[in-house]
C-alpha cells in the first residue's frame, strides 16, 4: 500500500464529491459534513458508469451516503454497501489528510 | 376466431368493448353506430353549450375494435345469424348484442314536429342553431333531464320556462317539500316553472316556425324553441321485428345474464328490460355491459337490478335521492331562507335507515347512500345535518361508486392488497370515482380510515411534506437547506429532500442554482446543467423558444456539435438534443451557444422546458391566433421557474390542435375569440387530456391565469408530482382550482401574481452567469487532480453516421 497525494482539502467542496484519477483508477472523494473524507471506486455497479462521485452526499439512519446519479442506488460512503441491495458493493480507499493534502492509499 | 356484433354505439357498448378487451376476448368486434362519432359522454352533454367541444366528450375509441360509424342495422337473421345494415354489408355473428339505447319521448300533440328533444350532440347543435332566432324557450319535462335541458337554453340566453306534468320539478327523485325548494331556487335564477300543466299543442307562426307552446289551459307560453325532454323510450323496434321478446310497455325483455330470449342475442343499456325495469342512467347501464361482457366470456355474472340513487347539480342546486321515498317515520329539515331541503326515512322500530332526499346541500348523500336498509350509524338529527361525517364505518358491502359499481370492500382490498395509498391510485385500481366523481370524498375517508398510515413525510429527514415545507420557507424567510434541517429536520439529507428543497428555494428566491450550499443540493443533471446519460456524459439543449430558430442559429448548433462531434437528435419539444459531452466540454460548448445568442433549455431541471406552438394564423391558412408569438412569450415570460416536476406546455392556432396542447401541464388553443386554457394534461406513463379551465380569454387574462395556476401548482403540489396527478388529488378539484385562481377564493391571487412578477424580474440565464464564474466553472473536471484529462472510461461506437455510447 503506498499512499498517493491527490489534492488539496479545499478542492473538496463541502457535501459534495469528486473524481481523482490514481494510477488508472478513478477514486471518488467525499466530503462530508463533519469534514471527514471518504474515498469509493467511482464506478457505479449497476450502470456501469463511471458516475458515484456526482452522486448526491447524505446521511441514512445516520450513515454517511452517496446516491448514484443513474438509477440512486444509495450506498455507504464507510462501508461501501449499497443500502438498498446488500449484495452489492463498491471498493473503499483509505484516505487521509497530510496537513493540507488528500491522500488515498493504493496497492501498487 | 368468435365474431361480435354490438348494434348502437352509446356509453353501454363502448364500456362493452372495453370489458371485452380487458377480459381478454381476442376475437372481432365490430359496433354499428348511427351517430357521426363514436360514443362519448352524455352525462356531461350540456358542457358542450359552455365550449367543451365533441372530442373532449368523446370516449377514447378502444383500438380492438372495428366501428362503422353513420350506420345502423336495420334487421337481424337470426336463423343465418346476420344482421343486414343500412347502406352497407351485412355482417355475419357469433354473438349480437343491441345497445341500441333509447329515443326522448315526444307527445303526440299537434306540432309536436316542430320541437327538439335533447339527447345527442347533433340534437344540441340544432337547439344552438334555433336559439340564435329566439329570445324564449321552453323545457317540456322537470324531471332530470328536463332541467339539464333547461339549463342548457339558459346557457344559450334564452328567457327559459319549465313545464312539468307532476305538481312538482324532479317527482321521481323529491317529495312535494323538496319540490317546492327546488322550485324557488330555480325561479331565483330568472326560470319560470309552470309545474302540473301539460301541452296542447305546439304553436307556430304564419311561416310554420315555433311560436309558442299552448297549455290545456288555453295558456300560451311565447317560445321560439320548444324541448321535449319527458322521459325515454327504449329503442326496442329491432329486437321487436326479429321476434324477441319485449316488454308491455317496451324494452328487449333480457335474463339476469343479460341474455334475450334468443340465447346468441344480448341486450344492454336503456334499449333492455331486466328484472322488469328500463334503467336510465349510466351507472346501471355499465354493469349491464360488464355483465355481458363476462357472459360472453364464458363467466356467470348476473345483474341484478340496480341503485338508482342520485347525486346531481342542476342549474347551481345539489338535489340528491338515495333508497325508498316512503317510510314509516321521516325526519325533516327544511330551510326556505337558505334553499335547504333535506328529509330521510326511516323504518317503524326507528332504527334502519329506509332512505333519503336533498335538496340544496346534499353532503348526506354520500356517507348515507351506503346505509340504505343497515341500522341507523347515528341520531337523524346528526345525520341531516353532516351526514355523520367520517365517523362511520362503511359495511364492506356498501356501494361506494354506484356509476362503476365498486363497494367498500373492494376499496379496502385496493388499500391493503394493491398499495393503493392515495385517490388517483384508487381510481386507476377500481374505477371508483371516474364517471362523475362524487364519491371521491368518501373514497379519502376510506383512506384515512384504512389504518393505511399515508405518510405525508418527504423522507426520514424531514416530517413534513414539500407543500408544508414551502410554507415553512415562505413564511420564515429561510433561505438554505441548513437553516431549514437544522430547525425543521434532522440528518444531513439525501437525494430526496435535498434536490426538493433546492427547488423550494429555487422556487421562492430564484438566486443561481449553485450558489454557495445550494450546489450541494443538486442532482447531478442541475449541478452540471446538462442532462446526464448512460455512459455518464451529458446531453446540450438549449432553448428554442415556441420552436422558431433562424438559419444562422440552426448553423451555429450544426457547427457545435460537429466541432465537438455530438450526436443530434430533434425533441419532442422541438428543440435540438446534443449528446455526448463530457463535463470538461460543457463550458466549451455552452461558451459558443451563448456568444450565438443561445440560453439555457433547462431541460436538466425541474422546471418549464417548452412551450412548443404550430404554425399558427402567419402561415397557416387554418391558423384563427398567432400561436407562435404566444408560445415564445409564455416561453419568455417561465423559463427558468423551478417547479416541483417539469413543465411542459404548447399553443395550438385553432381547434385542429396540431402542437397537441392537451397533452401538457398547461395548454392553449386559439379561439375565434381569444385562447382557451387547459390544464393538467400529460403525456408519459399515464396520459391525461388536459380540463378546459377557461374559455375565450384575452392574452392579458390568459397570462394572469397561467400565472397563478403554475406558482398555486408550485405551493401546494408534492415532491415530483406533475399538475395531471397534482390536479386528481386536489380536493374538488377543477372547480376548486377555479374558486381559487380565478375567483381569488383564499384572497390569495395577489400573493401569487407578485410572486411571479418576481421570478420574471429576476431571471437570469444561469448557463451566461456560470460562464461568469470561475468559481463555478472549476467544477467541469472529469479529474480534480487531472483538470485537462478525458474520462478514459467513455467509449462510443458509430451508428447511422454518429455516434453512440459503449458501455462496459
Amino acid at each position: 500500500m503506498t499512499w498517493v497525494n491527490v489534492c488539496g482539502y479545499q478542492n473538496l467542496p463541502p457535501e459534495r464529491g469528486v473524481c481523482a484519477l490514481v494510477g488508472d483508477r478513478q477514486v471518488a472523494l467525499f466530503r462530508t459534513h463533519d469534514g471527514a473524507v471518504h474515498a469509493l471506486g467511482n464506478l457505479d455497479p449497476f450502470s456501469g458508469a463511471y458516475v458515484l462521485s456526482r452522486g448526491i452526499v447524505g446521511t441514512r439512519k445516520g450513515e454517511p451516503t452517496v446516491a448514484s446519479p443513474l438509477h440512486k442506488q444509495v450506498f455507504s460512503l464507510v462501508t461501501g454497501h449499497c443500502l438498498d441491495e446488500p449484495e452489492i458493493t463498491v471498493p473503499v480507499y483509505h484516505v487521509r489528510l497530510d496537513g493540507d493534502l488528500v491522500q488515498v492509499a493504493v496497492s501498487v | 376466431m368468435k365474431k361480435i356484433v354490438v348494434a348502437g354505439f352509446g356509453p353501454a357498448a363502448h364500456r362493452l368493448v372495453e370489458a371485452l378487451q380487458q377480459r381478454g376476448f381476442d376475437g372481432r368486434v365490430t359496433v354499428i353506430g348511427e351517430e357521426p362519432r363514436p360514443a362519448y359522454d352524455r352525462v356531461a352533454l350540456t358542457s358542450y353549450l359552455s365550449g367543451v367541444s365533441a372530442e373532449d366528450l368523446a370516449y377514447p375509441v378502444p383500438s380492438t375494435a372495428v366501428t362503422r360509424l353513420n350506420s345502423r342495422v336495420t334487421g337481424i337473421d337470426r336463423e343465418a345469424r346476420v344482421v343486414t345494415v343500412e347502406g352497407g354489408e351485412p355482417e355475419p355473428y357469433d354473438v349480437l348484442v343491441l345497445a341500441t339505447g333509447s329515443a326522448p319521448f315526444v307527445p303526440p300533440v299537434p306540432g309536436a314536429e316542430h320541437a327538439f328533444v335533447y339527447r345527442t350532440i347533433d340534437d344540441l347543435d340544432a337547439i344552438r342553431m334555433a336559439a340564435k332566432e329566439a329570445t324564449d324557450g321552453v323545457v317540456v319535462g322537470g324531471g332530470l333531464l328536463g332541467l339539464e335541458a333547461a339549463d342548457a337554453l339558459r346557457a344559450l340566453g334564452l328567457r327559459t320556462h319549465i313545464v312539468e306534468m307532476s305538481p312538482w320539478l324532479m317527482p321521481r327523485q323529491v317529495d312535494e317539500g323538496g319540490g317546492s325548494v327546488l322550485k324557488s331556487h330555480i325561479e331565483q335564477l330568472g326560470l319560470s316553472v309552470h309545474a302540473g300543466a301539460g301541452v296542447q299543442e305546439i304553436v307556430t307562426d304564419d311561416r310554420g316556425r315555433v311560436a309558442g307552446l299552448r297549455k290545456p289551459d288555453g295558456t300560451l307560453i311565447d317560445a321560439g324553441v320548444v324541448v321535449f325532454s319527458a322521459g325515454i323510450r327504449p329503442r326496442d323496434e329491432l329486437a321487436r321485428a326479429s321476434g324477441l321478446e319485449v316488454g308491455e310497455r317496451g324494452g328487449v325483455v333480457v335474463d339476469s345474464g343479460m341474455r334475450t330470449s334468443d340465447p346468441d342475442i344480448y341486450a344492454i343499456g336503456e334499449c333492455a328490460l331486466a328484472g322488469g325495469m328500463v334503467y336510465g342512467l349510466v351507472g346501471p347501464c355499465f354493469t349491464m355491459a360488464e355483465v355481458a361482457a363476462d357472459r360472453i366470456m364464458g363467466g356467470d355474472g348476473t345483474f341484478g337490478g340496480a341503485d338508482l340513487s342520485t347525486k346531481l347539480k342542476l342549474l347551481g342546486v345539489e338535489v340528491a335521492q338515495f333508497g325508498a321515498m316512503t317510510g314509516a317515520l321521516d325526519v325533516t329539515y327544511m330551510d326556505p331562507v337558505a334553499g335547504v331541503y333535506k328529509k330521510l326515512f326511516i323504518s317503524d322500530d326507528a332504527r334502519t335507515l329506509l332512505g333519503g332526499i336533498c335538496v340544496g346541500d346534499a353532503a348526506p348523500y354520500t356517507s348515507l347512500r351506503s346505509f340504505v336498509g343497515k341500522p341507523l350509524p347515528a341520531p337523524p338529527s346528526d345525520l341531516l345535518f353532516t351526514g355523520g361525517g367520517a365517523n362511520l364505518d362503511l359495511p364492506d358491502d356498501a356501494q361506494v361508486c354506484s356509476c362503476n359499481n365498486v363497494s367498500a370492500g373492494t376499496v379496502r382490498t385496493a388499500i391493503a392488497d394493491q398499495g393503493c395509498a392515495d385517490v388517483p391510485g384508487l381510481k386507476a385500481c377500481t374505477r371508483a370515482g371516474t364517471t362523475c366523481g362524487s364519491c371521491v370524498p368518501m373514497l379519502k375517508q376510506l383512506l384515512e380510515k384504512s389504518g393505511v398510515e399515508v405518510s405525508k413525510n418527504l423522507c426520514e429527514h424531514f416530517a413534513h411534506s414539500r407543500a408544508e415545507l414551502f410554507d415553512i420557507a415562505r413564511v420564515r424567510g429561510i433561505t438554505t437547506f441548513s437553516e431549514l434541517i437544522a430547525q425543521h429536520g434532522q440528518g444531513r439529507g439525501c437525494d430526496i429532500c435535498k434536490p426538493a428543497v433546492a427547488s423550494i428555494l429555487a422556487s421562492l428566491h430564484n438566486g443561481h442554482v449553485l450558489d454557495g450550499e445550494r450546489a450541494a443540493l443538486q442532482d447531478t443533471n442541475d449541478a452540471f446543467l446538462a442532462n446526464i446519460q448512460k455512459n455518464g456524459t451529458y446531453s446540450v439543449v438549449p432553448r428554442i423558444p415556441g420552436g422558431e430558430i433562424t438559419p444562422d442559429k440552426l448553423i451555429v448548433i450544426g457547427e457545435v456539435a460537429r466541432d465537438f462531434g455530438l450526436y443530434t437528435k430533434i425533441t419532442g419539444g422541438q428543440r435540438i438534443d446534443l449528446f455526448g459531452a463530457r463535463v470538461e466540454q460543457l463550458p466549451e460548448i455552452w461558451r459558443r451557444l451563448v456568444d450565438a445568442g443561445f440560453e439555457s433549455g433547462h431541460a436538466y431541471g425541474k422546471a418549464l422546458r417548452t412551450v412548443k406552438s404550430c404554425v399558427g394564423s402567419t402561415w397557416c391558412r387554418y391558423g384563427v391566433q398567432d400561436s407562435v408569438g404566444l408560445a415564445i412569450a409564455l416561453e419568455l415570460r417561465y423559463r427558468g421557474l423551478r417547479s416541483p416536476h417539469k413543465l411542459k406546455s404548447a399553443v395550438s392556432g385553432c381547434a385542429r390542435e396540431c402542437a397537441e396542447a392537451r397533452s401538457k401541464d398547461f395548454g392553449i388553443i386559439a379561439t375565434e375569440q381569444g385562447w382557451n386554457l387547459y390544464v393538467g394534461g400529460n403525456g408519459g406513463f399515464k396520459p391525461r387530456h388536459a380540463d378546459l379551465l377557461a374559455g375565450d380569454l384575452t392574452t392579458d387574462e390568459l397570462i394572469r391565469t397561467i400565472d397563478r395556476f403554475l406558482m398555486f401548482y408550485i405551493r401546494t403540489a408534492d415532491r415530483l408530482q406533475r399538475t395531471s396527478t397534482w390536479l386528481e388529488s386536489l380536493d374538488g378539484g377543477l372547480d376548486y382550482l377555479r374558486s381559487v385562481i380565478v375567483d381569488d377564493a383564499l384572497g390569495i391571487c395577489a400573493d401569487l401574481d407578485a410572486h411571479m412578477e418576481r421570478h420574471v424580474a429576476t431571471y437570469v440565464d444561469e448557463w451566461r452567469a456560470t460562464l461568469d464564474d470561475p468559481d463555478k466553472l472549476s467544477r467541469f473536471v472529469s479529474f480534480v487532480n487531472a483538470p485537462g484529462v478525458p474520462d478514459p472510461s467513455i467509449v462510443f461506437a458509430a451508428e447511422r453516421g454518429q455516434i453512440k455510447p459503449v458501455v462496459a
